[in-house]
């Protein structure tokens, strides 16, 4: 029993994870048609900013306050990163699908080579409270409050992205373009400065990700975005692409089945069968859990 | 008044054929010779004594420049063999490095493990790297698009991860593989036979790019070329394009396949970092950085990356970039940073990758002759 | 006569190398309603997407169109719309996902109660139905609500691509008495199969046969002449209009490829 519950809830921080990194490329995918390889970027830079500031920055630390300052720097990085690769990299290429695919391909490239150039290819420690390394005992599973963290964080992102797309006018206007971008500018809107808010928006959660899943795993390294990234990939098409709320049911489903069968089958089979589960919902339901045709 | 909108092609970007633009002068008399030229350059080389500084280390036929000129071909032939579903079909795959990774692992597990021959374990791990590219692409090319590009991403991060665990301790897990020589002929063993391996990558290219020559040139290729350009096209003419691009899809696996047998044979054994998404990813570049859609393009884009990547290591280390100030010189001893960069660029200026470097330099000397037409 | 509020001079269409439109010239007066017909794929959807700067990217388009003095086919599509174009697509393109309330909202731009209270008097069903999620509406109150609301903002010239495709007779003739009232105030440039429809409510015709323009005129003049109207649209009887199988020919055509 203390065994499930214990890889119930590490899943669901496994599933954090997944969902903060996941619905910013879903809300960029389906709004933009950008399928981001840079997302890792965003997760990367977010994290060394968080591992620089609480070193660095007069105010920050790795601990109480200091290290919510630290935190909110990384996530400020990753987002001004995103918003530059929008404005710098992607706009001049609006509605080149491929071409958008190969620069961003080009930029996880050079950037995690960058990261790499800067801070050096090993993992390096990350800095962290206290109370982060310990465990809290739930229904007797000692359970890693890093994980906790992280579920408490992406359960507020889930519920600060669906407060923004359902009472806000961007989020009308994002929740529309999913659904039929050209038909939002036949009704007057410049539908492209949604484009960069929405990568404002998923800079902003992957480099949460990056900040948070360093302090979940104690460390820091150029190549942590990448790994990540194939499964968010994988939690975006199951769960729809341009769809929240199915990021967050795929990523609930792809942390707990990579768990357990990796717990209770042999260490790897989990994420084995969770590209079965994608192989099988694509042939099922093409669209996803819920959201629009990946037919782009 | 006359306003043009938008007149570009979409995705993806293929440039003109070379054999469509027209080759004024000495230049255009000379072209057609040029491959031929290459390759008998290609075969004198091994013979050559001349050193090379800065380019290569060694001399030519130094066991060391020979490996990697060997490396060099045979990733020349796998973007070529890549480009048969980009470039001239329009599949965008992520995971063409499983059937590579198939291919080097399949061979040296067979020799390795099973202690098969060569002659055994090399062609069964070709056709079982072919035979799964079929069942995989069956199963992927339901899906179109993005999706089509998820899925094979996906399925190759099985590859990775099966050979990253080990399971039955066959890949050797992170630790890689290193090949058996006893199972292996005596002319591909030792130092000084390393001229034999680049034999074999070179017959390895030239296989691959008449494969693809001759695949495009067919009706079948001109049917690829359809779907690349506009799927539904097709579909009109009563053709299913999921036949046709399964077809393209397990030919262009086998030989990824082949590709991974040779690699295997010419760096002796295997290690899990061919199976990374990142592989594919650089096949990707080499393709676009050469020319989608070409005929020589690929190649060379797949042999001058190979070559940068390793040579860049040493370019970052030598004294004119370690005597940079730390923020550039950093980066620059990083090749996929260089190689990223480069590529980022081409894809905004060079849109038709190298092979489009030689029209435009010829239009460009052309406007730049003094009294040459000056029409328009 | 006055000047027209649009004009379209020499407008080619190419999409993926097909020539959809070669050369069409017509102008759309000042007031009233001026209805685009031909048969199936001949381009008058593309034509309506080429005004408002929708022609998908792989496609190029050569010409002029001017509203008043001013060029169109530089400007993008929320600018033109923003100018006083509003553009009601075939197949009605509502926000399933959304509200009623929620797609009226996306529209407005100086969203004033007097532009609400004149849109609802025209559609009291968009008012009643507000908080129902769009993709539940009937064709018809998809129609309404596609037209409604564009009608939010001021324009200048409605495009109305097929708004009686797919519908009812009755509703058709809602959507008839509605477009009528609105083109008191605004002209509109209507692509409509119905010839019903168009006997009550265009008083210009274009028509357009092998990508260019084949007849311009008075409509209810063409709609006198049975052979002329036969040989230009195809279709079997003008008074008996509405054939069963016709709204379904229309949706499974390849209407202009995009």
């Amino acid at each position: 029993m203390d065994a499930i519950i214990l890889l119930t809830l590490t899943g669901l921080g496994l599933a954090a994870l997944y969902f903060l990194v996941a619905s910013g490329l879903s809300l960029v995918f389906g709004l933009a048609d950008v399928l981001n390889f840079a997302h890792g970027l965003f997760l990367g830079v977010g994290a060394y900013a968080t591992w620089w500031a609480a070193g660095n920055l007069p105010g920050a630390g790795p601990d109480g306050l200091g290290f919510v300052v630290a935190v909110a720097f990384g996530v400020a990085a990753g987002t001004l990163m995103a918003v530059l690769v929008e404005l710098v990299l992607i706009r001049p290429l609006y509605s080149r699908t491929i071409e958008q695919v190969l620069v961003t391909v080009g930029l996880s490239l050079a950037g995690v080579a960058l990261l790499q150039a800067t801070w050096g290819a090993d993992a390096r420690p990350f800095p962290r409270p206290a109370w982060t390394r310990e465990v809290t005992s739930i229904f007797g599973a000692q359970v890693p409050n890093g994980g906790l963290l992280l579920i408490v964080a992406a359960a507020l992102v889930l519920g600060a992205i669906l407060a923004f797309l359902r009472w806000t006018r961007y989020g009308l206007i994002i929740r529309a373009g999913v659904e039929n971008r050209e038909m939002v500018t036949a009704l007057g809107i410049d539908v492209r400065k949604a484009f960069t808010l929405v990568f404002a928006i998923g800079g902003a959660a992957a480099a949460l990700a990056g900040a948070l899943g360093s302090v979940y795993f104690g460390t820091v390294s150029p190549q942590q975005g990448g790994s990540l990234l194939i499964f968010a990939f994988i939690v975006v098409v199951i769960g729809g692409m341009g769809s929240v709320v199915g990021s967050a049911y795929a990523a609930v489903a792809v942390g707990l089945l990579q768990q357990f069968v990796n717990y209770y089958g042999t260490s790897g089979l989990g994420d084995i069968c969770v590209v079965a589960l994608l192989a099988v919902v694509l042939l099922l339901r093409p669209q996803g859990i819920a959201g629009k045709a990946v037919t782009a | 008044m006359t306003e043009v909108k938008s007149p570009e092609v979409s995705a993806p970007p293929a440039a003109v054929p070379d054999e469509l633009t027209e080759q004024p002068g000495r230049w255009g008399r000379l072209r057609p010779f040029l491959p031929l030229v290459a390759l008998v350059v290609a075969l004198i080389l091994p013979y050559s004594t001349l050193h090379l500084p800065g380019i290569f280390e060694g001399a030519l036929n130094s066991p060391g420049t020979l490996q990697l000129l060997a490396v060099c071909l045979v990733f020349g032939g796998l973007a070529a063999g890549y480009d048969l579903l980009f470039g001239r079909t329009g599949m965008l795959s992520f995971g063409h490095a499983l059937y590579f990774a198939a291919g080097v692992y399949g061979t040296d597990i067979l020799i390795t493990r099973a202690g098969l021959p060569l002659w055994q374990a090399a062609p069964l791990a070709i056709v079982g790297g072919t035979i799964l590219a079929g069942l995989l692409g069956a199963v992927a090319l339901r899906t179109v698009g993005i999706a089509f590009a998820m899925v094979t991403l996906a399925f190759a991060q099985v590859g990775a991860i099966l050979v990253a665990r080990d399971f039955g301790g066959l890949t050797g897990g992170e630790e890689g593989l290193p090949l058996d020589v006893a199972g292996l002929p005596d002319g591909l063993v030792g130092v000084t036979n390393t001229v034999n391996l680049y034999w074999l990558a070179l017959a390895y290219l030239v296989v691959v790019v008449f494969v693809v020559h001759r695949v495009s040139g067919s009706p079948t290729g001109r049917v690829l070329a359809g779907l690349r350009d506009d799927e539904r096209r097709i579909g009109v003419l009563g053709l299913d394009p999921y036949r046709f691009k399964l077809v393209a899809f397990t030919l262009a696996g086998g030989l990824a396949a082949a590709g991974g047998a040779v690699y295997c044979l010419i760096v002796g054994g295997a290690s899990p970092h061919i199976t990374s998404s990142e592989l594919t990813l650089s096949l990707l570049v080499m393709v676009v950085l050469g020319g989608p859609g070409t005929r020589w393009g690929p190649v060379l884009g797949g042999i001058l990356y190979m070559y940068l990547d390793h040579r860049l290591v040493s370019f970052g280390t030598s004294d004119a970039v370690n005597a940079l100030p730390a923020f550039l010189s950093r980066p620059l001893s990083q090749p996929l940073f260089v190689l990223g960069t480069v590529f980022i660029l081409a894809v905004y200026f060079f849109p038709g990758g190298l092979a489009s470097l030689a029209p435009r330099l010829a239009l460009l000397r052309d406007s730049l002759r003094p009294g040459s037409r000056q029409r328009g | 006569m006055s000047e027209p509020v649009l004009t379209v001079e020499d407008l080619s269409v190419r999409i993926a190398g097909l020539h959809i439109l070669q050369g069409v010239s017509f102008t759309v007066a000042p007031t009233g309603v001026t209805v685009l017909l031909g048969r199936n794929g001949v381009g008058k959807t593309t034509t309506l997407r080429a005004v408002v700067g929708l022609t998908p990217r792989s496609g190029e388009v050569r010409g002029t169109v001017r509203m008043g003095a001013r060029s169109l086919l530089s400007q993008r599509t929320h600018r033109l719309v923003r100018d006083g174009l509003g553009y009601v697509p075939e197949d009605r393109c509502v926000f399933a996902g959304l509200t009623v309330a929620e797609n009226l909202r996306l529209a407005e731009r100086r969203g004033t109660t007097a532009a609400y209270d004149r849109v609802f008097a025209l559609f009291p069903e968009l008012d009643r139905r507000s908080r129902q999620r769009a993709g539940s509406l009937s064709g018809g109150q998809q129609q309404m609500l596609a037209i409604g609301r564009v009608l939010l903002n001021d324009n200048r010239l409605l495009l109305v691509d097929e708004p009686t495709k797919g519908l009812a007779p009755k509703v058709v003739t809602e959507v008839a008495e509605v477009l009528e009232r609105v083109a008191e105030s605004v002209p509109v440039l209507l692509v409509e199969q119905n010839l019903a429809v168009v006997r009550r409510l265009a008083r210009d015709a274009v028509v357009l046969a092998a990508g260019r323009v084949a007849w311009a005129g008075d409509a209810q003049e063409l709609l006198l002449e049975t052979a002329l109207t036969r040989s230009l649209l195809g279709v079997g009887s003008v008074e008996g209009h509405q054939p069963a199988s016709q709204p379904a020919a229309a949706a499974s055509a390849p209407e202009d490829g995009n």
